[in-house]
């Protein structure tokens, strides 16, 4: 099933000679338990790709569809709803509050949103478990490691149903030892029926997807795909 | 083929420092540690014992009920293996790289689409570097092999950037100077940061 969908999709910022066209034209479908990731220098578009696919951002023209629903076409009120049940953000800055403890920061958007504090509580204690952060749940974010704080913000980015996760360079300044394990955990997500779109400008962390969109310019430039073809799809 | 011939001969006297083996049994302990990254034939292996006997590295023993020879480390095999383990490997060592050469000469024959030839390899690379880290995550395998299949994923990945590296490089060179080619030996300079 497709889950993500962009059609012809523009992203013109400013006006006149200020005018920046951060994304041209770009296509792209994700699946049902696909990792597909954006590679492409700085400036070329990848952050603006992943806004405008999470209803972060609109396009100037085409569309965007999540789960079947045109973004467009959305009441205010149930894109917000769809955002915040059916899709998970992990942003370059992790955006952990520093006075809340590891369990508190992953619970804190489910609060948010209404769900009672017991159950929430116990959707971000699962969610810690599975990426092995339970003994860590007490801990405040300056009391654990880079790579620990990564895989916070993961968990709170994957609490409760959420079928779509898009994450912006979540490897950071990792050592590859522990960006791998970013990626394994990303994997194991897909695995398990998730979506994940993840923008790195490294080709290591890419190389876990099974597609892969090079933005060059705001257009994509060119791009493989293992999904359909587990090995021999080489163009050699 | 001479250092194809070197390192295994070296990898076989590293597995007869831990005690005497037949040559299935060297076979079999060569890919248990490196993975199927090198399989080696049997007769690659007997071959090697021999040069090596001849090298006086190691030493024929006894014959097995099955009619194998058990070979030994000699005391020079041993003093090999150490020199081995305490030398750095001379990349002056490695093969001619073809990618970089049909580059060179992409940039020098009249009439071919220097990006195009680096876009196409970068998509055949980009597929290759997802490959070799599908097949290192199906694995499961102990610290040795992880590091091996490790191996084949960095040099992929240098590829990757080099590629990249020469995009920039081409792209900003045919700005700056109205379509003036650099030459392909400028040396990498940094990535981007994120
Ligand atoms: N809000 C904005 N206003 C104006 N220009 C923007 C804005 N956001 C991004 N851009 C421009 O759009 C282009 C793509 O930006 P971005 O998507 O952040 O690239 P990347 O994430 O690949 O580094 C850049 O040229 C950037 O300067
Ligand atoms: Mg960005």
């Amino acid at each position: 099933m497709t889950v993500l969908q962009l059609d012809a999709v523009t992203r013109v910022h400013g006006a006149g000679d200020n005018t920046v066209h951060a994304l041209r034209e770009v296509s792209l479908t994700a699946a049902t338990g696909e990792l597909v990731a954006v590679m492409g220098p700085s400036g070329s578009g990848k952050s603006t790709l992943l806004n405008v696919a999470g209803g972060l951002d609109r396009p100037t023209s085409g569309t965007v569809a999540v789960e079947g629903a045109d973004l467009s076409t959305l009441r205010l009120r149930d894109l917000v709803a769809l955002r915040r049940r059916h899709i998970g953000y992990v942003f370059q800055d992790l955006n952990l509050i520093p006075s809340l403890n590891v369990i508190e920061n992953v619970m804190l958007p489910h609060e948010l949103d209404g769900v009672r504090r017991a159950t929430a509580k116990k959707q971000a204690a699962s969610a810690l478990a599975e990426i092995g952060l339970a003994h860590m749940a007490a801990r405040y974010p300056d009391e654990i490691s880079g790579g620990q704080r990564q895989r916070v913000a993961i968990a709170r980015a994957l609490v409760g149903e959420r079928r779509l996760l898009l994450a912006d360079e979540p490897t950071g300044a990792l050592d590859s030892a522990a960006g791998d394990d970013i990626l394994a955990l990303l994997r194991s997500r897909c695995e398990a029926g998730a979506t994940v779109l993840l923008v790195t400008h490294e080709a290591r962390y890419a190389a876990w997807a099974d597609k892969v969109v090079f933005l060059r310019d705001g257009a994509i430039a060119d791009s493989t795909d293992l999904s359909s073809d587990g090995s021999a799809a080489s163009a050699r | 083929m001479h250092t194809e011939y070197m390192s295994i001969r070296h990898g076989l006297l590293a597995l007869l420092s831990g005690g005497p083996r037949h040559g299935y049994q060297l076979r079999a302990d060569f890919e248990a540690s490196t993975g199927a990254t090198w399989p080696l034939n049997i007769g690659q292996v007997y071959t090697t014992l021999s040069r090596m006997e001849r090298d006086g590295l190691v030493t024929p023993g006894e014959t097995d009920e099955q009619g194998r020879v058990v070979y030994s480390i000699t005391e020079a095999g041993r003093a090999e293996t150490t020199r081995w383990f305490s030398t750095p490997v001379a990349r002056s060592d490695r093969p001619r790289d073809e990618l970089v050469i049909k580059l060179a000469m992409a940039l020098t024959a009249p009439g071919v689409d220097v990006a195009a030839v680096v876009r196409l390899q970068r998509t055949a690379t980009m597929r290759a570097l997802q490959q070799a880290t599908k097949a290192k995550h199906a694995a499961r395998a102990g610290t040795a092999q992880r590091l091996v299949a490790d191996s084949a994923i960095f040099q992929i990945e240098a590829e990757q950037r080099w590629l990249d590296h020469c995009e920039t490089v081409l792209a900003s060179s045919s700005e700056a100077h109205g379509g003036s080619r650099p030459g392909p030996h400028d040396p990498p300079s940094q990535e981007e940061s994120p």
